[in-house]
């Protein structure tokens, strides 16, 4: 079948849109689909993408991309082209603008603030006290010292 | 620095509230309920083979109210809680400037006349076999129902079964708009 691109090409141009078409007919890279159909959300399943999903929807979904790749248009246009019918809801990651960078900045955000919780954490927990150069505790006198190595005697026997 | 020292008190209760309040607000939205950005726009131009072997095209129909019903034989039960109601607005409005066209997504030609004569569908029915009218509509599920003004816009989306009631209420309103 004629694709949608070759149709207005040659209504538009006549020979010129036959050469047009002809070029643009030129076989469709299978890895710029998978491409495209990594970025958009299949439209019946939950969270899995139109490259990964087994589903007829997005056998078709992938038919589409790789039509109006023939017919001409960028893997941005394919794009495009979905998030007109869709919305951005058909991306499955937010583009980093306006209300969406949130998305982006939030969990790095929240993380930078944890590691600076815990460092704070971990220098109070491991700071000396005040003033005092021995680390606290039981102080080993004489006599500990005597014992520990007696005991430590008798176990090595 | 100095760290309140009984923080973690009142800190952790605070910090997990907001999170509450999301994921329950989260868990009661519909994940399929997204509004559609074509309310508004031109409905696309689409000519489907219908099942009676009639050509079928929405440009034929400018000037008309249409409605666009996208359905699938599988799709229990919604596609067939809606139904009746179909052909029953259809009889209604038929003679009143209203077209009603039913399009046939992911779905199998056999079960999908076997749908048609179970329920006695006298509205034109095309299957849309390689899901170009469903992507041109956003269509994410069945049944979709869409209303179409005399200008050719796409002006209300239903998602799910429709009833005699809504069908009326969009097509009445649409009807009501000068021509």
């Amino acid at each position: 079948m004629i694709p949608p691109g070759c149709a207005r090409a040659l209504a538009t141009a006549g020979l010129l849109g036959l050469l047009v078409c002809a070029v643009a007919a030129a076989p469709v890279d299978e890895n710029t689909v998978r491409a495209i159909g990594a970025d958009l959300r299949c439209v019946v399943c939950q969270s899995l993408s139109v490259a990964d999903s087994p589903s007829e929807t997005a056998n078709q979904m992938r038919g589409i991309i790789r039509e109006r790749l023939a017919a001409g248009d960028t893997p941005e246009q394919v794009k495009a082209y979905f998030v007109d019918k869709y919305g951005l809801w058909i991306l499955l990651a937010p583009p980093r603008q306006g209300f969406n960078l949130l998305v982006w900045i939030v969990p790095f955000a929240g993380l930078a603030a944890g590691l600076v919780v815990l460092a704070l954490l971990v220098r109070r927990w491991t700071r000396r006290p005040a003033g005092g150069a021995t680390a606290p505790g039981v102080a080993v006198d004489e006599a500990m010292r005597a014992r520990i190595h007696r005991e430590m005697n008798e176990m090595n026997r | 620095m100095s760290f309140p020292r009984h923080a973690g008190r009142w800190l952790i209760p605070l910090a997990v509230l907001p999170v509450l309040i999301l994921l329950a607000y989260g868990f009661r939205t519909n994940p399929r309920d997204v509004p559609s950005p074509l309310i508004g726009k031109p409905a696309a131009p689409f000519s489907l083979r219908a099942f009676d072997g009639e050509s079928l095209s929405l440009e034929a129909l400018r000037g008309r109210v249409v409605v666009v019903n996208f359905w699938a034989s599988w799709c229990v039960p919604s596609c067939y809680e809606e139904a009746p109601a179909l052909e029953r607005g259809w009889l209604a409005y038929k003679d009143r400037g209203v077209a009603l066209i039913g399009v046939n997504i992911q779905d199998k030609e056999e079960p999908a006349k076997k749908f048609l004569a179970e329920f006695g569908h006298t509205f034109p029915n095309a299957p849309d076999p390689a899901g170009r009218v469903s992507v041109d509509y956003g269509v994410y599920g069945v049944p979709e129902t869409f209303f179409i003004d005399r200008a050719g816009r796409i002006r209300f989306k239903h998602v799910g079964a429709i009833t005699d009631e809504v069908l009326k209420r969009n097509v009445d309103a649409l009807l009501a708009e000068p021509a």
